[in-house]
């Protein structure tokens, strides 16, 4: 942990420095700029939002830590994945300590409500970390909040393609209750209604739900397959109660839910996973050199001794993204943010951001238009399964290819096709 | 915890003979503040507040009414409005067992059946949910739901004593997070209602950090001398002697269930006004807010300020903010949950009291003469 130490080192260094130049006024050329970074280092998504600071601090290495002459200094600070405290925190580093540009917060609720606080601080430019939630940049969008990364409906472009050439007309859905599955449902169902397949029953599920008899009894026996869309613990347990149950269907995933722990499930249903479909903005085995060379630096610069995961995982994708993004606008301006940053935005909303999986732009809302994965779980010659990529999907946007009019954002009951 | 410790000891009669009456033992809460000398009864209105003010109130006023045009924008809103707002809801429990020897861990639930009032009959980001009342229906209206919900909260758990009112009020508090976890026509589910904004009243922008201090500090200024007024008047008079000695008051024909009850309904009235506060502070409601974590904030506050006295809570309320905010500075960014914690077990470790008794203990030692009158009022 020597490189935070550093970091903190230099924070204290650059607060003391703050202290003693307020008020003062400063030339900016050679000064740091303070980016703040904001992920969940507490409560259900630690480990995710220690990996995404792992991401975010990784851009800011690929570039010596210095853009157009100026030292990158990162402030950080940690939420708990309620909307309340990512405000909190978001607020300190604003106006506490000042930072130039913020970058975070990880989850949707938080994305929403720091959306919603952004525009009270006009001057100052946000950078989403990886929340994901359709509203964000949808619904009442803050002009000086800036999503490079895709979410969850986007996620999901493709998959309704790739179930139907699998021969599944009619597909139950079964998602947890909130706003990311609603997104991941609706990415899915677009696709999949308008290509003639039918959803005939969804069961939305409370998020950490022990028991899923009631839903298993509630599938239908004339359905192909079914979409669930479950994160981390739940989704192994509805797969332990689907197979206690005798359930045989075969199953698609959404884009947390066929993650490494589903993967090493070790029931009898384990070949019956082989061909399972999913969709999401990485894929561990696309085979893009850029992806590679991302891969790559991210296992030498945090090796698994070092805290570091195997493979680097959605968060810290998504957080690399958007710190590159904000650093490279940094550079198109030359470091320049004065003028209360308007060049600055300016240059992050005509940028093309080259990411390791393909080129991203903003639309007029700010939000990225970009790639998503089709994968499959395949069997590798030692019986490991894995994630194939089956297709990749370039330019998705958020509208799904929908005229403004006709796009509905995502919830319990829209879209429907029974 | 104590409260249970207190009637133990009072109803082993031997321990009651040391012990003042009810009616002396009221009067200490008054002068653990202002350290005067026994007063002479019922003085005229005019003369009690002169007496009533010393030199340091004035100084502390001053201090507070002057605060926000020294201090950032970001202290003024972040630190010292939300530790009065959350000293408020702290105060509410320390009214409710300081005084009345319940300690009940659904304050913060109270307070968010307030927030949640406000949420949906005024506005919010949820308008199919939202009923759009003005604020000055909704407001009352809010307040008077939140106090009946406290009414029956209390005539739930009542009955109960010491460690099976903490889990019964523990009880009540999941239920309600699963309550609002989980329904959506009313609550909206885990995503709560957002855009809950306080109303634009005489053209003031009362979310702006020094209007919403102003408004906090005058609630919370409300709430505390409320506190101070009601444990001196007959009813919370009468409110120490049932927390003393239940069985005693009884016989002396108290209704102690009663006044318990009606106990409830006035912390609830003060949790009520933090929790909309505290809506208006967050700007938005989700079931976090009201998760078992703030249940026991809260009752962290509380214990940490002290329960003596109600300026306790906010004193809790202030070192609990600055270590939520300011923790991540002083560590390493994993580490500063560590931090937190230690501070709390510290404070707790050497001084029961919370940091109203550390100050005390304090005073002891460093001027013995005006220790005096600050005999411990409470056996342990």
């Amino acid at each position: 942990m020597k490189q935070s130490k550093r970091v903190w080192m230099r924070s204290a260094l650059g607060a003391a420095a703050m202290v003693a130049l307020s008020g003062a006024a400063w030339a900016q050329q050679g000064q740091p700029v303070k980016i703040g970074l904001l992920a969940t280092l507490e409560g259900p998504f630690a480990a995710g939002g220690a990996d995404g600071m792992r991401g975010a601090e990784l851009a800011v290495k690929q570039r010596g830590g210095v853009v157009a002459g100026r030292p990158i200094q990162i402030i950080k600070a940690s939420s708990d994945a309620k909307p309340d405290v990512a405000v909190n925190a978001t607020r300190k580093l604003v106006e506490q300590d000042k930072v130039d540009i913020m970058v975070g917060p990880l989850s949707g609720g938080e994305g929403i409500a720091v959306k919603d606080y952004a525009k009270t601080q006009p001057n100052i430019t946000f950078i989403n970390g990886s929340s994901g939630a359709q509203a964000a940049t949808l619904v009442n969008p803050a002009p000086n909040f800036f999503r490079f990364n895709t979410e969850g409906a986007q996620w999901m472009q493709g998959l309704g393609k790739a179930a139907l050439d699998k021969g599944y007309k009619r597909v139950m859905v079964i998602a947890e209750d909130y706003a990311f599955p609603y997104s991941q449902v609706q990415g899915f169902m677009a696709e999949y209604c308008k290509l003639g397949g039918k959803v005939p029953e969804k069961a939305w599920v409370p998020l950490g739900g022990k028991d899923y008899s009631s839903v298993i009894a509630k599938i239908p026996k004339n359905v192909d397959a079914l979409l669930v869309v479950l994160g981390g613990a739940d989704a192994v347990n509805f797969l332990n109660q689907y197979e206690s149950a005798g359930g045989d269907k075969p199953i698609l995933g959404g884009s947390i839910t066929v993650s490494q722990d589903v993967l090493n499930y070790r029931g009898k249903r384990r070949d019956s996973l082989v061909g399972t479909l999913s969709a999401g903005p990485v894929a561990d085995s696309y085979d893009g050199a850029e992806w590679k060379a991302f891969v790559a630096d991210y296992q030498k610069t945090y090796p698994v001794s070092a805290g570091g995961f195997p493979s680097p995982s959605l968060f810290a994708y998504v957080y690399y993204q958007n710190m590159k993004a904000a650093l490279d606008g940094l550079a198109a301006v030359n470091g320049d943010l004065s003028g209360n940053q308007v060049k600055y935005r300016e240059a992050l909303s005509k940028m093309v951001l080259k990411t390791p999986t393909g080129d991203v732009r903003l639309d007029a809302n700010r939000q990225a238009i970009g790639s998503t994965f089709v994968t499959e779980v395949v069997k590798d010659a030692q019986g490991n399964l894995f994630n194939k990529v089956h297709r990749k999907v370039d330019n998705v946007d958020q509208l799904l290819g929908m005229k403004k009019e006709e796009f509905q954002m995502g919830s319990r009951d829209v879209p429907a096709c029974p | 915890m104590s409260a249970s410790q207190w009637r133990r000891a009072m109803n082993s009669g031997a321990s009651s003979a040391v012990r003042p009456l009810p009616a002396a033992s009221a009067r200490a809460p008054g002068q653990a503040a202002t350290g005067s000398a026994a007063e002479p009864p019922a003085p005229p209105r005019l003369e009690a507040l002169r007496r009533a003010v010393s030199l340091r109130h004035v100084v502390v006023l001053a201090g507070l009414l002057v605060f926000p045009f020294v201090a950032t924008p970001f202290i003024t809103f972040q630190v010292a409005s939300q530790s009065l707002v959350l000293g408020l809801i702290a105060l509410s429990l320390t009214f409710l067992a300081g005084y009345g020897g319940m300690v009940s861990l659904a304050q913060m639930t109270v307070a968010g059946i307030a927030g949640y009032a406000v949420a949906v009959l005024g506005h919010s980001s949820a308008a199919e949910i939202s009923l759009g009342w003005p604020w000055w229906a909704a407001l009352p209206a809010a307040l008077f739901v939140c106090v009946v919900c406290a009414t029956l909260i209390g005539w739930l758990s009542v009955r109960t004593e010491g460690i099976y009112t903490i889990m019964i009020t523990l009880a009540i508090g999941v239920a309600f997070y699963y309550l609002v976890l989980q329904n959506y026509s009313v609550f909206n589910g885990f995503q709560g209602l957002r855009e809950v904004y306080p109303p634009k009243v005489l053209g003031i922008a009362w979310r702006d950090p020094m209007p919403f201090y102003f408004l906090t500090l005058a609630c919370a200024l409300a709430g505390y001398f409320l506190v101070k007024w009601v444990v001196r008047a007959p009813f919370g008079i009468a409110m120490q002697g049932i927390r003393d000695n239940p069985r005693r008051m009884n016989a002396l024909g108290y209704h102690v269930v009663g006044h318990r009850v009606a106990a409830y309904a006035l912390a609830g009235l003060i949790a009520a006004v933090g929790g909309i506060l505290f809506v208006w502070y967050n700007g938005l409601i989700t079931p976090g807010s009201v998760g078992t974590s703030w249940l026991i904030n809260i009752l962290v506050i509380a214990v940490l300020g002290g329960m003596k006295h109600p300026l306790g809570a906010f004193l809790g309320a202030i070192v609990f903010v600055l270590l939520q905010t300011f923790a991540i500075d002083l560590i390493d960014r994993e580490r500063f949950n560590l931090v937190i914690g230690g501070v709390f077990l510290a404070i707790v470790l050497f001084s029961p009291d919370g940091l109203l008794g550390l100050w005390e203990k304090l005073r002891l030692r460093l001027g013995p003469g005006r220790a005096q009158p600050h005999h411990p009022r409470r056996q342990k």
